[in-house]
């Protein structure tokens, strides 16, 4: 099944080379589009939809700006109920998705949902987990730290940005595993408010460890407060060749979290297309892969068809994860 | 001198007129929202971002347009806290426990103006602490684990009997029920519902503006229509509004308890799981127990209990960007939505943003002295005008408060649950109110409940289950100290102090 994981990882190499085909007469054009972000303003989701609405409107894809609603609650289950119990055939709506969307269908916290009660629109980047400790830490290697933690796995507390459960709890299970943990839920994990926060949580010496996204940790390591001790990517990253991988760690795991957008299910198929071409005209930017560079992510592309076959990959990879450690029954 | 040199040529940014007008933009904005009920600093800021970004404007002069709004906002709380006895926002609600009485003595001028002053001084401080003690204040805030957060939470809890003078059962059943409210929704360790009954609009929990508008704004309004038609003798009640220019006299009195209000405010501020609600709570009823420990004059129309959580709610609104700027993580809601901006703007907060966009930060701060003064000055003459407010029949009145009250809960959510939720509420409050329980403790309550169960479970979790962690550390015995005291001295001193004005009237 780890195959499956780190097939996310490769279609993201194959799929960085995606040309955009050339924009033909539409029959579809949006009016007063709006873009939920199903969390608090602030977040990745937030991030997400500001940054489609800006460059969708400076590029001229769209007539009207486009309007950025926050609808937080249930971990994005509200945005996903108002989605496809009130606005199914709305054709102007487009939602903020991520990894989160998919582990949460997955795992059944979205009450009865499934993928296909929406519309998997695009992804359009990607950024890659990464484990990171303090800098004086005594943990140089990730190797170090997964012998105490096979000795005694509540000897290292793993700070994390989300609920026990969470792409930031999954991935250091996943390590352990693949080093010969036998209960992996025996992990001593210290769930915190957002990344931020679990940040603090290791700074202020609380937990050992902090199991993240690559771009929260980025002004830390510059700054030499903390030490990356592996990322969860293929390879080296192309600007940071001196973090390993925990691949060549001898622990072949790839956590990558994908950024993307979904649409009501019943819009019409002109409108599907419009938006799909619309963020492929967006991804064909160079000002918009300069946005993604900066806040640490790397291009990962997927419409269409292969939309719908990543995302039910995901979903599957999640569900089977899930069970495995216990999770979900 | 680097820093005076560097504060020089943020000043040079934010001097140009195109700064200066949407600093004096924000702040009109800013006060306006803080005083709606219901439309606090959060969604003040958020609704002001997609006019920051299609004006085009550049980074420096977006932070400097929604900076403004946020200390705008943080001043103009107070004013329907004073006098309609509705807090603006949340960090307003201890302005209304001194504010209101104040205004029905005839003194809302004064309490508006002396407010206004201790606003100024408060945010003038922290400011000034921000640009000094930004990079040391960060290590303290990192003193600060989940074991020192819960006893943190536990110090505003157990100084609770100092805001409310008359039955200190009733407040820790307020207290209590607050705390209960707070468990509803999703358990933010585990991702388990509490309470919500697959109910997906209480998924999330009850957001605390809903409660304050309910228990505060909407319960006043079911009490006037309970008295609308026996309120003969409401006639005679025509509204003083007071002298309007500011008392020196009055604001020299309360100079100490600005500058203690200040300190307090700051220092929550500064910790990233405190903030500004915290922040006017502690300064408010330390500051009761450090001047009037029997209870005689706090609750009553105490200038000092205007003064002291006014001062800490803005000093907590400065001390909020420490943690924003430096470490990247917000103190409270509104500076989680700075920070939304800022990574818009391509700049990534954290521990480099000092030395790697020195521009935007000290042209920052140098807004952030502009629209204070800029606060002040407009808030002191406002004041003829925001007491006309009393002169308005309460018939005429009440249902704009109702009105305000449902549009400002429904364009937070866009959902007509919350709206039946604050009905709610509202019905709660007209209850509580009858059987004379104080709201303040339930609001406190639904606010800092979450914050202070997941800090003790994070701290169980570290570890190990092992309670001893709670005392791990000098600076958490140091809190467990502040806390015993302030909650055994009042009860001591209180009785001491009155059996000896008992005796005092006796001979």
């Amino acid at each position: 099944m780890f195959k499956k994981t780190t097939h996310i990882a490769v279609a993201a190499v194959i799929a960085a080379a995606f040309s955009v085909s050339g924009a033909h007469a539409q029959s579809f054009k949006a009016e007063n589009p709006q873009c939920i972000a199903p969390s608090n303003p602030g977040g990745g989701w937030d991030f997400i939809c500001r940054t489609t609405a800006k460059f969708l409107f400076d590029l001229k894809v769209i007539e009207d700006s486009m309007q950025v609603t926050n609808m937080s609650g249930g971990g994005g289950g509200v945005a996903f109920a108002h989605v496809t119990k009130e606005r199914n055939e709305d054709n102007n709506l487009i939602v903020a998705a991520s990894m989160s969307t998919s582990a949460r269908i997955a795992q059944g916290i979205y009450e009865g949902a499934e993928q296909d009660d929406v519309h998997f629109l695009a992804t359009f980047g990607a950024e890659y987990g990464a484990i990171a400790v303090q800098a004086d830490s005594k943990y140089e290697t990730l190797t170090q730290m997964m012998d105490d933690i096979k000795a005694d796995p509540r000897s290292v507390g793993i700070a994390g940005g989300s609920s026990v459960g969470s792409y930031d709890h999954i991935k250091p299970m996943l390590v352990a595993q693949k080093a010969g943990l036998e209960d992996v839920t025996q992990l001593k994990y210290v769930s915190f408010d957002g990344g931020g926060e679990a940040m603090t949580g290791l700074l202020s010496g609380s937990t050992e460890a902090l199991s993240g996204d690559f771009s929260e940790m980025l002004g830390f390591l510059e700054s030499g407060d903390i030490r990356i001790i592996a990322i969860l990517a293929p390879e080296r990253l192309k600007n940071f060749p001196d973090i390993p991988t925990a691949k060549e760690q001898g622990y072949d795991v790839v956590g990558a979290n994908w950024r993307g957008l979904y649409m009501p299910a019943g819009a019409s198929d002109e409108a599907k297309e419009f938006w799909s071409n619309a963020i492929q005209t967006m991804v064909a930017d160079e000002g918009f892969q300069q946005t993604l560079e900066d806040a640490a992510m790397a291009e990962f592309n997927n419409f269409g068809d292969d939309m719908y076959q990543f995302v039910a990959g995901s979903i599957e990879d999640i569900t089977k994860l899930s069970k495995e450690i216990g999770i979900i029954q | 001198m680097d820093i005076l040199s560097l504060l020089g040529a943020g000043f040079e940014v934010a001097l140009t007129p195109q700064n200066l007008f949407l600093a004096l933009m924000g702040c009109f904005l800013g006060t306006l929202m803080g005083a709606l009920p219901g439309l606090g600093p959060a969604n003040g800021v958020a609704i002001l971002i997609p006019i920051a970004f299609s004006l085009g404007l550049g980074p420096t002069p977006s932070l400097i347009l929604l900076t403004s709004v946020y200390y705008g906002a943080m001043y103009g709380g107070r004013i329907s806290s004073i006098l309609l006895n509705i807090p603006g926002d949340e960090p307003a609600m201890m302005t209304c426990l001194d504010g209101y009485p104040m205004a029905k003595q005839g003194k809302a001028g004064e309490a508006l103006s002396l407010s206004g002053v201790a606003s100024f001084i408060g945010a003038f401080v922290a400011t000034c602490g921000l640009v000094v003690l930004a990079p040391q204040l960060v290590k303290i805030a990192l003193l600060f684990g989940p074991a020192e957060y819960f006893v943190l939470f536990t110090v505003a809890f157990a100084t609770l009997g100092g805001i409310t003078s008359t039955n200190q059962a009733k407040s820790a059943f307020a207290a209590a029920l607050g705390l209960g409210i707070a468990m509803i929704g999703s358990d933010s360790q585990t991702g388990s519902q509490r309470f919500t009954f697959d109910h997906i609009h209480l998924y999330d929990g009850i957001d605390f503006l809903i409660a304050i508008v309910g228990l505060f704004a909407l319960s006043e309004v079911f009490i006037f229509l309970e008295h609308h038609r026996s309120s003969i003798a409401r006639k005679s009640e025509t509204p003083k509004v007071g002298r309007i220019l500011p008392d020196f006299k009055m604001i020299l009195r309360c100079m100490p308890s600005i500058g203690r209000g200040t300190a307090l405010g700051f220092f929550a501020g500064v910790l990233p799981g405190a903030g500004a609600s915290l922040g006017s709570f502690l300064a408010y009823s330390l500051e009761k127990q450090s001047v009037d420990r029997a209870g005689d004059t706090f609750g009553k129309g105490d200038p000092r209990g205007v003064a002291a959580p006014e001062a800490g709610n803005n000093a907590a609104s400065g001390g909020a960007l420490v943690p924003m700027l430096a470490l990247g993580v917000p103190g409270s809601g509104t500076t989680a939505v700075l920070l939304a901006v800022l990574l818009q703007l391509n700049i990534t907060p954290g521990p480099l943003l000092f030395t790697k966009n020195p521009e935007v930060v000290w042209g920052l701060i140098a807004a952030l002295f502009i629209g204070n003064f800029m606060l002040l000055a407009m808030n002191i003459p406002l004041v003829g005008l925001f007491t006309r407010v009393l002169m308005v029949p309460t018939r005429i009145l009440m249902p704009v408060v109702a009105m305000i009250s449902f549009v400002g809960i429904y364009s937070i959510t866009g959902s007509t649950f919350d709206v039946m939720l604050m009905v709610g509420f509202g019905v709660a409050g007209w209850v509580l109110r009858k059987l004379e329980v104080p709201l303040v403790p339930v609001i406190l309550g639904i606010l800092l409940g979450n914050q202070m169960e997941v800090n003790l479970r994070r701290a169980m979790t570290i570890s190990d289950g092992d309670w001893l962690t709670l005392v791990g550390s000098p600076l958490a015995i140091i809190l467990w100290v502040i806390a015993i005291t302030g909650f055994v001295l009042p009860m001591y001193f209180g009785r001491r102090v009155r059996a000896r004005m008992e005796s005092n009237r006796h001979e």
